[in-house]
Formats: C-alpha cells, structure tokens, sequence
C-alpha cells in the first residue's frame, strides 16, 4: 500500500464501508463479530471464534461476514458475540461456549430467530448510562485493520488538522474542550500543550510527545483496553498533539505485562507508517512525525512522569523532584508532553466534533477556568464485589451508586456493599453512606479519595479494611524506588504496623502512629508515590476505624480474612455430609462419613479457606 | 557450564545498539536465557560501553528481570487490588503447596517458578493466574493442583 493522499481518506472510507455494509446489493447477509479483548481469550472466546470459522467454512454460499473486535465490555459474562441481520439491531450474546456458536449459527444467524437464553436485553442496564466516546469505535473495527479505523471517520480529525488549523489553533481547542489528564492528575492537556510549545519555542529545542501506557495501578485495565481494541485512536491523537507541540518525535511507553495490546499497537503503527499517516511528510504534507514503542519491565513507579523518562533513557526507572517540570525539561531535557492513553484517545473526536458539543457532557464550566470542570467522560474498570466486572465509560458527575448498583447490578452473591476504593494506590476508600457522590476530578478528592485513572473495586461484607490497607502499603513498598527516607522508612514502618495489627499482635498508640507516619510521607516525600501513599490507610482509618479498633483491641476480624483471627468451623445444621470439602482439604482436617455432618479439626486446619469456597450449602463458619 | 555469548551480538543489533534500549535488550536476554547470567551482562557492558554497575542497577531494579535461573514454567499469581478482593492469597497459598516452593523461587527441577504479578489487567475474571503465556481465570484455590499437573506432563524441551 502506498502512502495516501488527504483526500483519499474519503475514498477509503466509502470503499470500506461499502466493502463491510449488510444486505442488498452486497454478498452479505449476517454479520458475527467475536470479541476477542485479553479478557475474552481468557475466558475462551479463541475457541468460540475457531468454531464460527469452522461453521462458515463448510458453506457454500458464504454470506456470513465473521469479524473479531477488541474488549467486549462486560467482562465478567465473556465471551461475548454480536450477531448483526440486515435491517435489525445488532444483539449481543454473552457467556458463549464453543457449543453456543453452533445454535447461535443455526436459529439466529441462518433461521433468523434470536437465541433468547444467551442474549444481553438491549437496555440491560450495564450499558444503558454508558457513553462511548473514547470507546467510540467498539465492536465496529478490527484492530488489525487501519481502513475499519478510516471507515469510522478515522484520521478524519488529522486531516482537518493538517489544513486547516494552525498549532496555536489546536492548543487553544484543547484548551477550550477543558479535557483534563485521564491518567489520574487531572491536569488540564491544552494547558499542558501550551506550555510544552512555549518551553521548546524559547530554548529552540526539539520536543518530544509520549503516551503513559504502563497502567501500573493494580486493578485497573482502561488503557489495555483502548490500546487493542482501537490503537489508532491513541496514534491519531499523539499526531494531533505532536503537530499542535511542534514535535518530530514520540514515545509510547507501554507495560510489559500487556503482550496482546504491544502486538496491536505495533501492528497499528506498522500500518499508519505504510499509508503514509505517521513518518515523513505525512499525508503529503510538511509535517514529519514518528512513534516508537518502549516496553516498561514491572516497575509501578515507572507509571510516574519522571521515572518513566529515565526508564526511556535506558536506566533505572528512578524519580526526581517535580519542582523543574518535565513539560520544561524532561526527556533528554528537553521540553516532553506526557499524556495518559485516554486522554490522546479524546482528541481526534474532540477536533471531529467540537468543543461545544464535549463541554455539554461532563461538569462544571471551563469557559474561564480549565480546572473548573470535568468535561466529557471517564473510562472504568468496575471490578471486585460486584455482579457486572467490566469495563464501563460514563459521562463525568455521574454517582458512585449508579455505577455500582444500577451498572454493576450491585453486589454479587446476595453480599452487602461495604466499600469502593478508586485512584489505585494513590486513592483511598469510601463508605455507604458517600455513594451519592459525583464521579468526577474534584468531589471525591473532598471526601479524601480520588477518581483516579479509573480503577473501581468494590468490596462487600468479606472484605476487611485492615487487610486492604495493608495490601497497599505492602504493594508500595515493594515497589518505592528507595530513594528518599520518607517514603521508604515511611512504608516499612507502616507495614509493620499494619502486619502486627493483622496478625492479631496491634497495640495501644498503632493506629495513633499509623497516621503520624501519613503526615510526614505527604509533607516530605520526593515524588508522588511516597506524598500519595497513605492515602488508602487514612480513608480506612476515617471511615471504618471501628473496624481496626476489632482488631487491635478485640483481635478479631469481623470479615474473616486475617486468619489468625478467626476460626472456621462446619455448621452440623446446614452440611449435608456430602464429602466435597474433605476430598479438597490438603490439611486432612475434615472428618466424617457419608450424609453424616462432617467436623473440622481446627488444630490442622491451614485456613486455606478451600472447604469455605467448595461448599455450595453454605455450611462453612469463619467467626 | 559456559554460557553461550552468540545470541547477545543479535539481541543488540535488534535493538540497534542504542544505549536507550538497554531495558528491552535485558528482557530479551531474560527470555533468551531464562534469567541474566553475569556472563552475558558483562559482554552487553562490553559492547553498549556502559559500565557494567549501571547495567547491574537497572537488571536489579525492575521487576521482570531475575539474577537466578528460572523454570520453564512460569506460575504467575496475579496480585492485583480486584484479585486479592476475590481471594488471590489463597489461590497463591494453594500453588506453594502444590509446587513445593514458596512465592519467589524456583523448584530443584528446574521446572516451576511461582511469581507473583502485579496486574495483568484482566480484573474482570479475578482470580487469574498466567502460566507462561497461558491466561487461566477465575481459578479457585482447588483447581491450582489440576494446572499444576497439567504442565507436570509436558516433555522437556
């Protein structure tokens, strides 16, 4: 494929969408899509997909376009199929086995008769409030593909770029749309873009553009996501950007442990290079520009501005001081834009579309203040204690209880909500009674928490407070850099604390010191690993300090996860003597016979809590 | 046993002898050799000019990289905020007794490692746990023996 002129992207367009439409006169008459995210793979959508090949392939007339997408969305009922007719609206089918595909194939696509049991209703509510802006092209491309981007108006927003705006006139767009840092800081992009040009005008330096795709918080997978259902949509925007900043040259620095979105994003690549979208003169312009891909190789921090640059630069992943911004003199020095995925994923659409039309979703008014609002929408992770785990986008200033219970169906298991915890490692956790808050960059910091770049767990009844905190300190100390006292004495004496406490050992004065330790990591930290690491500890302590008070003061862990503060028994009322929990006891601590109530013996059990996740009776006891 | 140098000179013309690519060519002398023998970091000090301490400070830094040789199975029990939420201790509680090792290190066969990763990005189907390339979701402690021995029976390479 040469490289393409501007205006053969409507050609293309037009040529694909004609190559791709439904019914008459075209050869087709069914479209399958199989959604094949990291999670669908995992879940067996790859045996799915083979089984729809092998059902096409024995057809003669093979009017069955079969076609594979990225990230499904409602991750926890993968793997998901669409079946689109002629003249009807595309139904989704969720938790499809290789079996599945065969009736699917049969009644729906062939007999014209939708497979009831396996189909998601229309307007179930997990997709009802979802907005999809920056998910924009889900299930209507194949990543693999640049011409499926191009038939989506891809590549659109460059082209109107490259003709017919200058670099200021770009800036001040963004600076107008009030798009905000996706990747948890909130920062307004058009303010960062301006700065980062003035930076490299004044010195005549060059200037770099990179995109922070390492997702280092645990629990979070937006950016996987983006990256290989729509990789372009990233690259468009880093373009955009780069034309906006005066940039030759960018990065995308992207986690190790991401292999399927790596492939993705270098195919993409591979591709805009071919037809002359990225590189030399592109679209047969002036501007030059090119991308290279860095892989980060499992180290938190490197999500971190500074350390990410000097991960770039070949050496360890440590951070600096902020007070010489990295927009000034980061990379090799000279002037860098870091953005987060999400954010250089909002560009193309907000320069297709229009400030007007992105100011209208969202919060607050940024006509005068760039922090005065979170305009547009988020992209979440909705994950842990919930019915519906997934990956969700919704428009900003919606509440935390429509996304859990109306999104997420509420809690799973017929469990009651305890707590939901955002901002990853940085955040912190809020109760019940906070659920009618806003999402968006500033309410939840009032609270104390944070939005974040858009990690969402939820924790139910069996979920302790003490133990989570715990978990996130013990998270950051392993992954601090080591370089400042604060931060790594801070986190080792807090794990220490913290370890005590669980372990049933907590004494007078530890939850006292728990938060003087915070105070001193916030004020005198190097980077904002240390400043935001307490973060998780203070919310808990705030609002579910009875809970800790349990443990220190009672040793007990209401939830029953810190084991040795609890003791399991089988409850002779409810077992039914059917012998599942001790064939799968590795302790041998479960006795009895046949349809006799069985009795565990707590001096061998290893509480590996196997018998309480196998025993469908509820029989099980951890008090 | 000496350690075969010939795949170092193709690992860094790959990376076009950039100084800057130093954290890709560590991973792919980690995948090559199953770890970073002394050896082999040595001849990258050698032919990239950067001292080897500096080499040493970034091979020791990052996660991915290990000092020690690894199995030719790798068990990696994600970690992750939505795993440990659904029980991810237990599931790597499970695969130390089955495997016969603790988290970190790597049986005397040289077969199993057991790691723990922190977030593959698959919260959706918490618990997950990767062998090598191989994704398995929603794992329960109890399954951990049937994974464990389905790789048991695969021949050496």
């Amino acid at each position: 494929m040469n490289a393409i002129a501007i205006k053969d992207l409507a050609k293309i367009k037009k040529k694909r969408q004609a190559e791709l439409e439904l019914g008459e006169p075209g050869p087709w008459r069914a479209r399958v899509i199989v959604h094949l995210g990291t999670c669908g793979l995992s879940a067996g959508a790859g045996k799915v997909l083979q089984a729809f090949q092998e059902l096409i392939k024995g057809r003669q007339d093979n009017g069955i376009q079969l076609r594979v997408a990225g990230c499904g969305g409602i991750c926890s009922r993968e793997p998901v199929v669409q079946v689109e007719l002629p003249g009807a609206l595309p139904v989704m089918y969720v938790e499809v086995s290789a079996k599945d595909a065969k009736r699917i194939m049969e009644d729906h696509v062939l007999g014209k008769k939708v497979v009831t049991e396996k189909l998601l209703a229309a307007d179930d509510p997990f997709f009802k409030r979802q907005v999809f802006i920056v998910l924009r092209n889900r299930g209507l491309i194949e990543a693999e593909n640049v011409e499926d981007y191009i038939a989506q108006d891809g590549y659109a927003a460059l082209a109107k770029v490259l003709t017919s705006m200058t670099p200021q006139e770009v800036i001040q767009t963004i600076k107008a749309s009030g798009l905000r840092g996706r990747g948890g800081g909130g920062f307004p992009a058009g303010v960062k873009w301006e700065t980062c040009r003035h930076a490299g005008d004044e010195r005549g330096e060059e200037r770099y553009v990179i995109c922070n795709a390492d997702e280092g918080d645990p629990g979070a997978f937006m950016d996987r996501s983006v990256i290989e259902s729509d990789p372009h949509a990233v690259i468009e925007g880093m373009i955009i950007g780069a034309y906006a900043i005066g940039s030759k040259q960018g990065y995308v620095y992207i986690r190790k442990e991401y292999p399927i979105a790596l492939e993705k994003l270098n195919i993409a690549l591979a591709q805009a290079r071919e037809y002359g979208l990225l590189g030399d003169h592109i679209l047969g312009t002036e501007f030059s520009f090119d991308i290279e891909v860095h892989r980060g190789a499992g180290a938190f921090v490197c999500g971190e501005s500074t350390a990410l640059m000097a991960s770039l630069e070949g050496r360890a992943g440590v951070p600096r001081a902020k007070y010489i911004h990295t927009v000034e003199y980061g990379l090799w020095n000279k002037p860098s834009c870091l953005n987060n995925v999400e954010t250089w994923a909002n560009v193309p659409i907000i320069i297709n579309k229009g400030v007007d039309w992105f100011t209208k979703i969202g919060t607050g008014d940024v006509s005068q203040n760039p922090w005065g609002g979170s305009k547009g929408t988020k992209v979440f992770s909705l994950t842990g204690k919930v019915k519906n785990t997934g990956l969700i986008e919704v428009p900003m200033g919606i509440t935390l209880r429509e996304i859990i219970f109306d999104i997420g169906g509420g809690i799973d298991k017929g469990k009651k909500f305890k707590t939901v915890q955002t901002g990853g490692p940085s955040g912190g956790f809020l109760p019940a009674r906070l659920l009618d808050l806003p999402v968006d960059f500033d309410s939840l910091s009032e609270a104390g928490s944070m939005m974040g770049s858009g990690g969402m767990i939820v924790g139910d009844e069996e979920t302790c407070m003490v133990d989570l905190a715990k978990y996130f300190i013990s998270f950051l100390l392993e992954e601090s850099c080591g370089k400042c006292i604060p931060c790594r004495e801070g986190l080792r004496s807090m794990h220490a604390v913290l370890d005590r406490i669980t372990k049933g050992e907590g004494r007078k004065g530890d939850l006292e010191a728990l938060e003087d330790l915070s105070k001193v990591m916030i004020q005198s930290s190097l980077c904002a690993l240390g400043q935001s690491a307490p973060n998780p500890v203070l919310t808990a302590l705030k609002y579910f300090r009875e809970e800790f008070d349990e443990h220190v003061d009672r040793r007990k862990c209401p939830a029953g996860v810190c084991t040795a503060l609890y003791e399991m028994s089988i409850d002779p009322a409810k077992c039914t003597g059917c012998m599942v929990c001790l064939r799968n006891c590795p302790a041998g601590a479960i006795s009895g016979a046949k349809q006799k109530p069985h009795v565990l013996d707590r001096t061998k059990c290893i509480k590996c809590n196997i018998c309480y996740t196998v025993c469908k009776f509820d029989a099980v006891r951890k008090e | 046993m000496a350690v075969d140098l010939s795949k170092v000179g193709e690992i860094i013309e790959k990376w076009e002898g950039r100084k800057d690519f130093l954290i890709e060519i560590l991973q792919d002398v980690q995948d090559a050799y199953y770890y970073l023998p002394r050896e082999v970091l040595a001849e990258v000090s050698k032919i990239l000019e950067i001292p080897l301490n500096q080499i040493y400070e970034a091979a020791t830094y990052y996660k991915a990289f290990s000092l020690k040789p690894k199995g030719r199975f790798t068990v990696s029990v994600c970690q992750g905020t939505a795993c440990h939420v659904q029980g991810a201790d237990n599931v790597l509680s499970s695969f130390e007794r089955e495997l016969g090792v603790k988290l970190g290190e790597t049986d005397k066969k040289l077969d199993f490692t057991l790691e723990a990763v922190r977030c593959l990005g698959c919260c959706g189907l918490a618990p997950v746990v990767t062998v090598n390339q191989d994704i398995f979701a929603k794992l329960e402690p109890s399954q951990a023996k049937k994974v464990v021995e389905k790789y048991r029976k695969t021949p050496q390479r």
